[in-house]
């Protein structure tokens, strides 16, 4: 894997002696979607803004597209684009002054045409002239995403994207960052939603207090942790689980008329069939099945609880 | 070098002050010509000469230091305080600009508009008040020094402060205090002894009094130790930004 971002034993603690990260490890590989999860205060914001230098790190080294962010932070940052949580833009400029100043400071010469095809993408050029004052709260948004891109940044951190805009931007947004990475861009996500990790991400990084829990790619972690779970509709109510059945760890459900049988990855294979073989060993009838599979987010849950 | 930052950050502060010209130029002009309808046409003119000068055309070098200095100072430290505000801070921050780069683009942008001002000022005493400039390049030097030197020290007050009662409270009760005390509207030597030897502790004198030279050529103090002072002053700056820099004080931590 050729890393792009290398975060090697990064701690970092505040003034009033919060520790915010601790022993960070992480290698963020070239053209892939990473999705960093975490609750509040994990770290996540943290992480980001010292590769992109907005805070200085503790001890540790980061290196983004081959330089040391405190050392070689020109080239560094020249290849990061931010977009922020919050909608952090001077609201009295227009689109077009704002874009263009992004520009400039990360170092790059007036490109007339280049601002244009970034407005185009993100579909603001009809607005290119308004202030930022006049825009929605999607549109802003939309800024912040130009401003990140306007210097043709390798690398894009997009700190909780979606984060209080509706689902067709969200819809969108996601659209916009497969067109990034299609065309090469490394793009790093933060978010809450873990429906967005799970619909874009190629690998998934889990942040809980301050200690990177997991990196794993999203279809193995999900095929590693998930667990699945197939519901029995019987025919016949049942007062208890029969013993001769002890051995699955059923469950009934629903005045006796379900038998719940979770189970996982990791779970013999054939153990449903050798279940459904029981239940008809013991003449017990059902009329339906019906299996769930858990989500990223039942695994991130766990994973959070389990790891204090 | 990242000119283009520079000429980026220098650009934006230049548009914000374009903006809003009409309360940027026309607030201190207004106060400023009252001072010269006051003190130069209405009292001036039942005051004595003060060294060989008319006291309307003797406060006119303090009058306007009073004005570059509080400007330079309000222009820079709002110019780095508002993106700290506002969050927009992040963007520069995350730029690959240096400290000097930074340093150039905001306070170079200060210090202009301050130059700028302190010329208008002086065409506008024009109309109420003759005056001469016996050292021409000599004042553009002083105006342009004591500029960027109060515009650092504003940038500082933009970094230190954490609200806008920080952000005004050293400009209301120390600077503006100074120079009032500091020679605007009467020479050093007019005080008692005692308070002669106290207001030479105050550095806006040394800066009054050799911009005061350029015009007329009478000083309190010696035009080399005026120039010193300022250049003393500036360098005092310049070591605290490098220092703030160099340990992120109240911007990356």
């Amino acid at each position: 894997m050729e890393s792009i971002i290398s975060v090697r034993g990064l701690s970092k603690s505040y003034a009033s002696g919060y520790q915010a990260l601790a022993d960070v490890n992480l290698e963020i590989a070239r053209g892939e979607i990473f999705a960093l999860l975490g609750p509040n205060g994990a770290g996540k914001t943290t992480l980001i803004n010292i590769i992109c230098g907005i805070v200085n790190p503790g001890s540790g080294t980061v290196r983004a597209a081959g330089h040391d962010v405190v050392t070689g932070f020109r080239e560094a940052r020249s290849a990061i684009g931010l977009v922020p949580q919050e909608l952090h833009t001077d609201m009295f400029e227009s689109v077009w002054a704002t874009v263009n100043f992004s520009r400039g400071l990360f170092g790059k010469p007036r490109d007339p045409a280049r601002v244009e095809q970034v407005l185009r993408d993100v579909s603001l050029w009809d607005r290119k002239d308004a202030r930022i004052m006049e825009l929605s709260g999607g549109m802003k948004r939309r800024v912040m995403i130009a401003k990140a891109l306007a210097h043709d940044p390798s690398i894009l951190f997009l700190d909780e994207p979606t984060a209080g805009v509706d689902v067709e931007l969200r819809r969108d947004m996601w659209a916009m960052v497969r067109r990034l990475r299609d065309s090469g861009v490394t793009i790093i996500l933060t978010t809450h939603y873990i429906e967005e990790a799970e619909e874009m991400a190629d690998r998934i990084g889990v942040i809980n207090r301050g200690r990177i829990v997991l990196v794993e790619d999203k279809t193995v972690l999900m095929r590693k942790l998930g667990t699945r779970q197939l519901r029995i509709h019987l025919l016949v109510p049942l007062d208890a689980v029969p013993p001769a059945l002890g051995t699955f760890g059923l469950e009934l459900a629903a005045g006796g008329t379900e038998l719940v049988y979770a189970f996982d990855a990791h779970a013999e294979s054939g153990s449903v069939a050798t279940l459904l073989r029981r239940l008809g060993d013991l003449g017990i009838e059902f009329r339906d099945l019906h299996s769930t599979e858990s989500s990223l987010e039942d695994i991130f849950v766990n994973l959070v609880r389990e790891r204090p | 070098m990242n000119l283009h930052a520079v000429r980026a950050i220098y650009g934006f502060e230049m548009a914000r002050w374009f903006r809003t010209l009409g309360q940027s130029i026309a607030s201190p002009v207004i106060s400023t010509s009252l001072y010269f309808v006051v003190f130069g046409a209405a009292i001036g003119s039942r005051m004595g000469a003060i060294d060989g000068v008319s006291y309307g055309a003797f406060i006119i070098p303090g009058l306007v230091m009073l004005n570059l200095l509080s400007e330079s100072i309000s222009n820079a430290s709002f110019g780095i305080y508002m993106p700290k505000f506002a969050g927009t801070i992040y963007e520069v921050l995350s730029a690959p600009v240096s400290a000097v780069e930074v340093v150039l683009g905001y306070v170079g942008a200060a210090a202009t508009k301050s130059v700028l001002l302190g010329l208008l000022i002086l065409i506008t005493a024009r109309l109420f008040v003759p005056y001469g400039i016996a050292h021409p390049l000599v004042m553009v030097g002083f105006l342009v020094l004591t500029a960027i030197t109060f515009s650092l020290f504003g940038f500082l007050i933009g970094i230190w402060a954490d609200g806008f009662e920080k952000l005004q409270v050293i400009p209301l009760m120390i600077v503006t205090p100074l120079a009032f005390l500091g020679g605007s509207f009467y020479s050093i030597s007019m005080l008692p002894p005692l308070w002669q030897k106290i207001a030479l502790f105050n550095p806006v004198v040394y800066l009054i009094s050799g911009f005061r030279w350029s015009f007329y050529g009478v000083a309190d103090i010696g035009v080399g130790v005026s120039l010193a002072m300022i250049l003393v002053f500036m360098v005092a700056c310049l070591l605290v930004i490098a220092w703030i820099f160099r340990t992120g004080y109240r911007l990356r931590n």
